[in-house]
This record gives structure tokens, sequence and C-alpha cells, in this order.
């Protein structure tokens, strides 16, 4: 069944999406690509800040501990997409059973 | 949930290519939002009638990844980072429109929720890292494999490819973008944004070659399907 299928795989990737984000606190502080060419061609200054800011810079607000609050924000932003995009497929996917289906692809493909 | 600040620092700090606002002019963000909410469209308008049931579960399994990912910046020469982009290997995985779809939601909310992007230079950001990411990354994939008719290492090799040369256009239209915009001018943004994303694309490459890999020996039948696109269409004439 294809149902139970991809329950499997959808646990196994959020699982592995969830790992990921448990390392973000060893991530390099290093400037990246873009801000160091900004800093070194100096037009970083031409950059303007966020008008406001939830969870910016990945920390998540009110949590003292840095790495516990970059690993919240990961998990928080790996629920808010899953759940956007799970949502978005979902809703796409009974538009297009709704339409004739000689216009759309064979069941199951 | 989180705490709105209302009165941000002035200093933005742009994380891999996510382009703050303010390094764009405003005729530059404008045609790029243009252009993303067009091909999105076309993305949504596509999937629309293709998607498989498959690909739903793969999407946001995608998405969470590619966040997830995305924050783990790893050092790259000359006390420079850089992190995983993601599109090719969407791409791969969920077929092209639908990966457009994916990288637009991700991209969307780091630049609404985690200030990883400016918000007028959202469109910028998900045409670079995005939907060109996302197209070149898919077909050079397929075209290597398809001349490899579908072996493992050509398709590897694909993955390798396509994952660096979107990386490489990426930082290439986002060179153009800070051109047009006199924030710097070509002949010194161009050749510094290249040369450092020559290096990070390489990294790319492994994570989305590797990436690969692991879905070819753990469920080889994942890849079989990216028929989401002009394939399938082919297929239901």
């Amino acid at each position: 069944m294809i149902r139970q299928r991809y329950v499997m795989v959808v646990a196994v990737g959020l699982a592995i999406a969830l790992l990921v984000a448990l390392f973000s606190p060893l991530a390099s502080s290093d400037p990246d690509g873009l801000e160091k060419v900004a800093e070194d061609k100096g037009f970083i200054d031409e950059g303007k800040g966020p008008p406001y800011e939830v969870i910016a810079d990945y920390v998540f607000p009110w949590v003292d501990n840095e790495d516990v609050a970059t690993i919240l924000a990961g998990i928080v932003g790996v629920g808010m997409v899953a759940v956007i995009v799970f949502a978005v497929g979902f809703g796409l996917r009974a538009m297009s059973l709704r339409t004739p289906s000689s216009e759309r692809g064979p069941p199951g493909a | 949930m989180a705490a709105i600040n209302l009165n941000p620092p002035p200093f933005p700090d742009p994380s891999g290519m996510h382009i703050p606002d303010g390094f764009i002019n405003a005729p530059v963000a404008a045609i790029a939002w243009g252009i993303t909410v067009v091909v999105v469209a076309a993305a949504v308008w596509r999937t629309n009638r293709t998607l498989s049931e498959k690909a739903v579960p793969l999407m946001g399994v995608m998405a969470a990844f590619i966040f997830a990912a995305q924050m783990i910046n790893f050092p790259v020469a000359g006390g420079t980072s850089g992190h995983l982009l993601g599109g090719t290997l969407a791409a791969i995985l969920v077929g092209p429109w639908a990966a457009i779809i994916v990288m637009a939601s991700v991209l969307g909310v780091q630049g609404l929720i985690f200030q990883d992007g400016g918000l007028a230079a959202m469109g910028a950001n998900i045409l670079n890292m995005g939907i060109v990411g996302c197209l070149v990354g898919y077909a050079i994939y397929a075209g290597v494999g398809f001349f490899g008719n579908g072996r493992p290492w050509p398709r590897l090799a694909g993955a390798f490819g396509g994952a660096w040369f979107a990386v490489m256009t990426a930082a290439f239209l986002c060179s153009i973008e800070l051109g047009l915009s006199d924030t710097s001018p070509y002949h010194v943004v161009l050749p510094a944004m290249m040369g450092v994303h020559s290096i990070i694309g390489v990294v790319e490459g492994f994570i989305t070659a590797g990436a690969v890999a692991f879905v070819m020996a753990a469920r080889r039948d994942l890849l079989e399907m990216p028929a989401q696109g002009p394939v399938k269409e082919a297929a239901i004439d």
C-alpha cells in the first residue's frame, strides 16, 4: 500500500532532518560567501536590517543557552516548512484529483 | 510563540547566498519578484496537474531536510563559510517543478520568520537559489543520467555536476543583481562571488551526490519517480 510505504519515508526523512538540526550549534560562524564578498568589497554596510524579528539568526528568543536556542530554532523551522509543504502538496494533490482524468496522470503513478 | 522584536539591530546577517534588503535596488528586486511569481505560479500549475501521491510526502521531507541542512555552515577557504542550497537535490527527488515549490517555501519561511534574506530581496533569493538551482541542477542531472542510461555512477556524477553548476549559476545571478543595483561593479563582485562559490559548490556537489547515493541504496524506487514534469505529460498523450 502506497500510504504505508511512505509513512516510513516521512518518518526517516524527518528524523534525518531533526538530527541535522541537532548539529546546528556546530555550524561555522565564519562569514559566508556573499557576506565575505560584501565585507571584502566594501558593500556590507549597504545592507538594511529586517523591519521586525521573529527568530532572527536562527536563535530562539527567551532561551539563554545559545546552543539550545539554535537547536530550538532549527526544530521550529523544520516543523514549519514540513507542515507548509505537506499542506501545499496535499492541497495541490486534491486539486489535481478534481481535474478531469484525461488531463492528469494515471492514479498512483 | 516567539517574541517579535520591532527594534532589531540595523546590521543584517546574510547567510549563504541570502541577499539582505539594501543590497539590491527596488527595480532589480521588483523584476526578480515578477519572474519568481510567474515561475512559481507555473510550477504550481504543472504540479497541480501532475503531482503523484508519492511526491507529496517527499516534498515535505525535502523541505525539512533542506531547512535543517541550510543551518549547517561549513568552513571553506579563507575564513569563509558556506551551506547547502539544496535545489538540485530537491529537484532530483521530487522533480524540478515540485522542487521549486519546496524551495520557495523554505526561502519564504527563512525570510519571514528567521530574518534570513530580505523581504524585498526574497524574489531574488527564490529566483537565484530556488528556481535556477532546481532547473539548472535538474537539467544537468537528467542530461548526464540520460547519456549514462540511468546507471548509478553517471547519475551520481550528474548529481554532483548539477549541484555545482546550480551554485555557480546562483552566484552568477546574485552578482548580476548586485551589479545592476550599482552595489558593486561587475568586475569586482563577479569574480569574487564565482571564486568563493566554486568551492562551496564542490561541497554542495558532494552532499547532493551523497544524498542521492543514500536514497539509491535505501529506496531506489524513489529515484525512478521524478515524472511530475514533461516526461509524464508525454506518457499521458
